[in-house]
């Protein structure tokens, strides 16, 4: 702890940051804050608490990209100072040091501003036109600059104009001018003020993914207000949130480039029901005074809108979720996960022994059955990113097996549950078919060991009062994976897709579930349809409507 | 061993109420009926009437509750229950979760009533009279089924045991979740060897023949209608259909004929999991209960609406506030304890009902099957499941797919297994019918009754079917059979109508028990039944005035269907028979004079006058009461007098000229004329103007009931009138003779007719004769039911409101005429005319 302290306090102090990278974006974290201190989005109180994550391994993605980065960090080294570079070490949960120094390298190349993604095509051009909504914003806050910090970098990437973006290229300018009278002066149309938020409100978990960007220059760091600082500060030092917000460190998203900036992802989850104290926060820490939209969807950004605003004087973009959630997926998807495909099935479903997890990417996605497991279910077929349909949903999906499992067996959380689900038998609580029919019930070609009545058992006072609260666990998360795999299948089978692909935090550290899917959909169909899945689960709707933060920029 | 069972003489409806009241009361108390407390003793007495501990499981319901031994000590009147146990056989069994239904088939001895020429040239009768009435004994077909909870089972096969005669039955067929676990006991209480078959094969295969056999079967629950239940009307082709059986699991079925089918799908997610989920969560036992909780509960608190993550709808994809987003999706935030048993209850009721609803949408979109009946214990006429169901089935199909469920839906399995057994007698090749005497009807399931009170389990259920002497098909003159709805006016829809028809049918009711004590005067124990009868009818009167929908629609046909089929049971097969004999006699002495007069008149004064005398006949008609009073104080009435009660024209319905002018036109190849009352209608009304017919070249088709109904002219009774007109007038007989004239029996036996049910011989005369007019007579036949059918020839139907009340509201009065003749519209192809 004492050493990741430091290490903040000496980053924090690094003062100018890329010093030799010119000056250009210094506005990215100026957004001027009057609200000093960090935010946290449920406890303050356990701010600064750093975690040392063993991910460093992990960090730089496939070995072309890490090649790549050893360049940038290579080159960074030399201009940077030694503090900085121990401390983003240190900061071992997220590395986006080293795309930072990338950044700070390529500051000569030609950025291509507007840049929303990761793809290499140019086709957003730098525009020395200041942009309107830039400017509005600017006008608004307290501090000019604060709003339109990727202005300031869009007009230095309008001075270098046009080469082709290199893929992780940051904004950055030669100008060490100010943001704010760069914003004025002469700038392109450029990305949304940081902080960079998407959120998913969805029945029972708050999913933020948050995009830290490490392309910031000295500059920069040094106009960034220091509510805005705290908040990437809380954001990123942190794993966990309060008592109930969660980082997946695991899922983080390293030195991704989003609208010509380069960052890393992180992904931010916590329950809905802390949501008041979100919004509390927000008001305490005086985020509206950063003027950043928030963008969000799920059901919640409608039910919570008016209190964003009442309470924190907040506007919340909203945003439809399913857009979102294919949006958030097709780019997840698109990046792929530090290097690694995002997506995976299971070889061998059928077959216990055999059954190998194998990764894959969503290659010609379309037609794909999506089927997202929320608190409930939605099923989608998706033909094209704009182009789906929701073809049904069922109200049994985890939050049911969350809470029948509570009522049951006493649980409090969902690891508790899938904890005890993990150790139980469910056969003790189901009637299978050989229960009924002392074997496979061969007319129908059922086998024996196939469940004919989930909870059978449980008819039975004898039973019930002999079983465990494992198996019950267990049979209740067999019981509702079966199911939506059962829908699932008919659904696939009726709109003729035979790829399936499961998201929803339901599957988070479940694969007792992902494996009964897969095996569900293989066995009943004989295997013609796959399931897949998808390592960021839950967040595909979070990054969407991030991801539409970052396009109404530009569209003002 | 008989005297395990306590039977109560003094109580005539013990046998149910008694078991119901033990069964709801743990301990004895001092209200319980002294029977009651005695059959305790006697329980607790007797011999190894507990069951075994895997039994008692197996029984589920009961487990380890002391008031079992109540259970085994029900009274089981042979006369009520097991009815004509002597001469069974074909036994089957079908043991669910926690019914046992039993089936067989046996005999049943009736008196009917045969009516024989007598031999005048012999002399042999000193009286007047034309043909004598005699009583016969006749033995008919009947299948049994019975229902009841599997905690008798030990009683229950027992009883069978010591009643059975017949000792040729080696093998019961069994099926059912239950079969294997209770071979053991079936076989050493019976004595038969056990024979299992398929429960799915069982299923469809009775599935099958309650469609085929038995009217109003299939209905749609719709819980905020007038009725709650809209019965469908049978159709001609019953496949391909989809059924879902919810039991334990949920299997769904597609069948495409009557052997083929496939089980498509299924799902782990059904009874058993209301049932064993429900019980944990509650900490409620039965399923009843269960279901109950349910429907006091409120499952909003519990479960994750949309309005919960909104705030409000989910506009864009017209999802609405308060569809569930999450089964259970707040109790995993809520505090501990803090949901009502009930409320759970409910909330799981509809997570079940959702996703088996949802799954057999999915199963019936693939399959392109818009008929899905709903079936197995979950359902099993529990208005709070078929709510659900339907309300999921409509929210995911948007009404394309109707849920559909069955009145004998718990017999299906059992029914199946007795076709199996039976398979060398082949029943399918009869038709059979629900025999309203001897069955339960569907239960009252109204939504303010108290669930425990009206639930099947404790009581015994039954359901008995005659073999009926005929096989019956539809007319094939209807112009949409599929759509043909005989009844004109549905009393389970229309409460004012039945309010009026239930107490119309309950003041006739001594009428006609006096009637049937007349029938039968030297017999002495014919008061004894007569009361039975007056009672049964009674009591089935009551009960119909709370569940309506006891038999299928209620309807004026019903209560006189009913009404024959208790007078039958009680052995008064016909009770207007010396009534109907006299005004025969009677009339027929006026015959050649009525002929004379009509002869005097010009062609048209005759049609007109052949017109009158039809409607004149049709007065005479015992079914009304505003008649049968009149007949009774004044049995000089007469032929004159009826024409003087007639309206005048222009009738209250009056398509005489239409006909008048279609009778200048060429004579019809031939004429079905379905006739009604004995007597002054057939003889004097009736019989002139088939003769005219006649004389135009037009053949006649004399359809009469096949066995009694009122004062109705049976075929019996048709064929020696005819054959006594016949040596009387000329043209009668020529036609008999060169078959011209044919008299067929239509197959039924109720004053009221339908269509979609006639002999099958009649349906070929009709076909090989090439019929292009059909003319129906009388209230019952032309007025309650049949107005509105639709016909693929000319049609005449005729009548004489006879029923103030009726004519009121009609618009017209008593003794109001409806002559209605109607023409298809062009371009419709006779079905008749293509040979089948």
């Amino acid at each position: 702890m004492d050493t990741a302290e430091s290490v903040v306090d000496k980053k924090g102090a690094s003062g100018p940051f890329h010093v030799n990278n010119g000056p250009s974006p210094r506005g990215f974290h100026g957004n001027g804050s009057c609200c000093g201190g960090g935010s946290s989005p449920a406890a303050p109180e356990e701010a600064h608490h750093l975690h040392r994550g063993g991910e460093d391994a992990e960090c730089n993605g496939s070995p072309a990209k890490r090649s790549r980065l050893r360049r940038r960090t290579e080159s960074v080294k030399r201009n940077r100072p030694r503090t900085a570079q121990r401390s983003n070490m240190a900061l071992s949960v997220s590395p986006k040091d080293t795309s930072t120094s990338g950044a700070g390298d390529q500051t000569t190349g030609p950025l291509i501003e507007g840049q929303p993604c990761s793809t290499t095509e140019p086709h957003y051009r730098c525009t020395r036109n200041v942009v309107e909504m830039c400017r509005g914003t600017a006008q608004g806050s307290n501090l000019g600059l604060s709003v339109s910090p990727k202005d300031t970098s869009t007009s230095g990437a309008g001075d270098q104009t046009t080469g082709p973006l290199i893929e992780g290229q940051p904004c950055s300018t030669t100008e060490p001018h100010s943001p704010h009278y760069r914003c004025t002066r002469n700038v392109v149309e450029m990305c949304r003020a940081f902080p960079w938020f998407g959120m998913d409100i969805g029945g029972t978990l708050v999913k933020l993914v948050y995009f830290e960007p490490v392309d910031v220059t000295a500059e920069e760091e040094q106009e960034e207000v220091e509510n805005l600082k705290s908040i990437r500060r809380y954001l990123t030092s942190n794993v966990a949130y309060g008592k109930t917000g969660v980082r997946d460190v695991h899922l983080e998203l390293r030195n991704l480039t989003m609208c010509g900036r380069t960052g890393n992802l992180h992904f931010i989850r916590f329950p809905t029901q802390a949501m008041p104290r979100f919004i509390q926060m927000g008001r305490d820490k005086n985020f509206s005074s950063l003027h950043t939209t928030l963008c969000a969807t799920g059901g919640g950004a409608y039910k919570f809108e008016n209190d964003f605003r009442t309470m924190a004087d907040l506007e919340l973009l909203k945003l439809d979720e399913l857009d979102c959630l294919i949006r958030g997926l097709l780019f997840v998807d698109r990046v792929s996960f530090n290097g690694h495909p995002e997506g995976y099935y299971f070889q061998n479903p059928s077959d216990t022994e055999s059954c190998v997890k194998k990764t894959c990417t969503l290659d010609n996605p379309f037609p794909m059955l999506l089927v997202n497991i929320g608190s409930g279910v939605s099923i989608l077929a998706v033909y094209s990113e704009s182009d789906y349909k929701r073809v049904t949903g069922t109200s049994l999906g985890g939050g049911t097996f969350l809470g029948l499992c509570c009522l049951l067996t006493g649980c409090e959380t969902f690891e508790e549950a899938l904890e005890m689900a993990s150790k139980g038998d469910s056969t003790n609580v189901d009637k299978l078919v050989k229960d009924i029919y002392g074997g496979d019930y061969e007319r129908f070609g059922l086998q024996g060991s196939a469940v004919a009545s989930s909870f059978g058992h449980m008819m039975s006072k004898e039973k019930r009062d002999s079983i465990s609260k494992e198996d019950l666990a267990r049979a209740t998360l067999v019981t509702i994976t079966n199911n939506i795999g059962s829908i699932a299948r008919m659904c696939a089978v009726n709109e003729k897709i035979e790829r399936v692909v499961f998201v929803g935090n339901f599957l988070r550290i479940n694969t007792v579930s992902t494996k009964l899917l897969a095996y569900a959909m293989d066995f009943w169909s004989k295997g013609q349809l796959r399931a897949l899945f998808l390592e960021h689960e839950g967040y595909f709707g979070a990054v969407g409507a991030l991801m539409e933060l970052l396009k109404t920029s530009e569209d003002p | 061993m008989i005297n395990q069972f306590f039977t109560c003489q003094s109580c005539c409806q013990c046998q149910f109420k008694g078991v119901g009241k033990t069964r709801a009361s743990e301990i004895p108390t001092l209200t319980d009926a002294p029977h009651v407390a005695r059959a305790r003793t006697l329980a607790r007495r007797a011999r190894s009437v507990r069951a075994s501990p895997t039994m008692a499981e197996c029984g589920g319901l009961h487990s380890g509750s002391r008031r079992h031994t109540m259970d085994k000590s029900i009274t089981l009147p042979p006369d009520e229950i097991f009815r004509n146990l002597e001469n069974a056989k074909r036994f089957a069994i079908d043991i669910g979760g926690s019914l046992t239904k039993l089936a067989y088939y046996s005999t049943v001895q009736h008196k009917v009533a045969k009516v024989r020429s007598f031999d005048h040239t012999a002399k042999e009768a000193t009286s007047d009279e034309l043909y004598e009435i005699t009583m016969q004994e006749e033995v008919t077909a009947r299948l049994h089924f019975i229902k009841f909870e599997n905690a008798y089972i030990e009683t229950c096969l027992d009883f069978v045991r010591d009643h059975l005669v017949n000792t040729d039955t080696k093998v019961i067929k069994a099926t059912g979740g239950g079969a294997h676990k209770f071979k053991e006991l079936i076989e050493r209480k019976l004595g038969l060897r056990v024979d299992k078959e398929d429960e799915m094969t069982c299923l469809i295969k009775g599935c099958n023949f309650v469609l085929r056999n038995i009217p109003h079967e299939a209905f749609v629950y719709a819980k905020h209608a007038d009725s709650e239940f809209r019965f469908q009307t049978t159709q001609p082709d019953i496949f391909p259909y989809l059924l879902v059986n919810i039991g334990s699991g949920v299997s769904i079925v597609k069948v495409e004929s009557e052997d083929k089918f496939e089980r498509i799908g299924g799902s782990s997610i059904g009874g058993g999991t209301f049932w064993g989920l429900g019980a944990l969560l509650t900490k409620t036992k039965r399923f009843d209960e269960l279901l109950q909780l349910a429907s006091k509960g409120q499952h909003t608190s519990v479960d994750m609406l949309v309005k919960d993550i909104y705030g409000g709808s989910y506009g864009s994809l017209g999802l609405t506030g308060d569809l569930i987003a999450s089964s259970f999706g707040k109790s995993a935030t809520a505090d501990k304890g803090g949901f009502s048993k009930e409320d759970m209850a409910k909330s799981l009721l509809h997570m079940i009902s959702n996703d088996i609803g949802q799954l057999a949408c999915l199963y019936a979109k693939l399959h392109s099957l818009s008929r899905v009946y709903f079936g197995g214990f979950f359902i099993r006429g529990h208005p709070v499941t078929m709510h659900t169901i339907t309300y999921s089935i409509n929210f995911f199909t948007k009404g394309e797919v109707q849920a559909l469920f069955l009145r004998h839906e718990g017999y299906l399995g059992a029914i199946g297994a007795f076709l199996k057994g039976a398979e060398e007698d082949n029943p399918n090749q009869y038709s059979w019918g629900e025999n309203y005497a001897g069955s339960s009807g569907l239960m009252s399931v109204s939504p303010d009754m108290n669930p425990m009170q009206r639930a099947r389990s404790g009581t015994f259920d039954m359901l008995e079917m005659d073999r009926l002497e005929r096989k019956l098909v539809n007319l094939p003159l209807l112009q949409d059979a599929s759509s043909y709805i005989p009844d004109t006016v549905d009393l389970t829809e229309d409460a004012l109508a039945r309010e009026y028809w239930l107490y119309c049918f309950e003041e006739a009711l001594d009428g006609v028990v006096k009637r049937a004590l007349a029938s039968q005067p030297d017999i002495p124990e014919a008061a004894e039944r007569a009361e039975k009868f007056r009672q049964k009818y009674r009591h089935k009167l009551q009960t119909l005035r709370h569940q309506p929908f006891a038999y299928g629609s209620l309807t004026v046909r019903s209560l006189l269907d009913t009404r024959e089929h208790c007078l039958n049971e009680f052995n008064f097969p016909d009770p207007y028979s010396k009534i109907k004999q006299r005004e025969n006699d009677a009339a027929l002495k006026y015959y050649q004079k009525a002929v004379q007069s009509l002869e005097e008149l010009s062609w048209e004064e005759r049609q007109f006058a052949l017109v009158r005398g039809v409607l004149a006949g049709n007065v005479f008609d015992w079914g009304a009461k505003a008649v049968s009073d009149v007949l009774e104080s004044d049995p000089e009435f007469g032929f004159e007098q009826a024409k003087r009660q007639l309206e005048e024209r222009p009738w209250l319905v009056d398509s005489y000229d239409e006909w008048f002018e279609r009778l200048k036109g060429p004579p019809h190849k031939c004429a079905l004329f379905f006739v009604d009352n004995s007597g002054v209608d057939i003889i004097l009304g009736v019989m002139p103007f088939v003769r005219e017919l006649l004389s135009r070249g037009t053949e006649v088709v004399l359809a009469s009931n096949s066995s009694p109904a009122l004062n109705d002219v049976t075929n019996g009774e048709l064929q020696i009138l005819t054959e006594s007109i016949a040596a009387m007038d000329p043209v009668i007989r020529a036609a008999l003779g060169e078959d011209r004239l044919t008299l067929v029996q239509s197959g039924s036996s109720s004053p009221c007719l339908d269509l979609s049910r006639l002999d099958k011989v009649l349906a070929m005369v009709v076909r090989e004769r090439k019929t292009d007019l059909v003319i129906i007579e009388g209230m019952g036949r032309a007025i309650h039911t049949n107005y509105y059918a639709m016909l693929s020839c000319e049609s005449l139907k005729m009548a004489v409101i006879k029923n103030s009340w009726l004519a009121d509201r009609l618009g017209g009065k008593l003794f109001s005429v409806v002559f209605k003749y109607e023409v298809p519209a062009a371009g419709i192809d006779s079905p008749a005319l293509t040979p089948s």
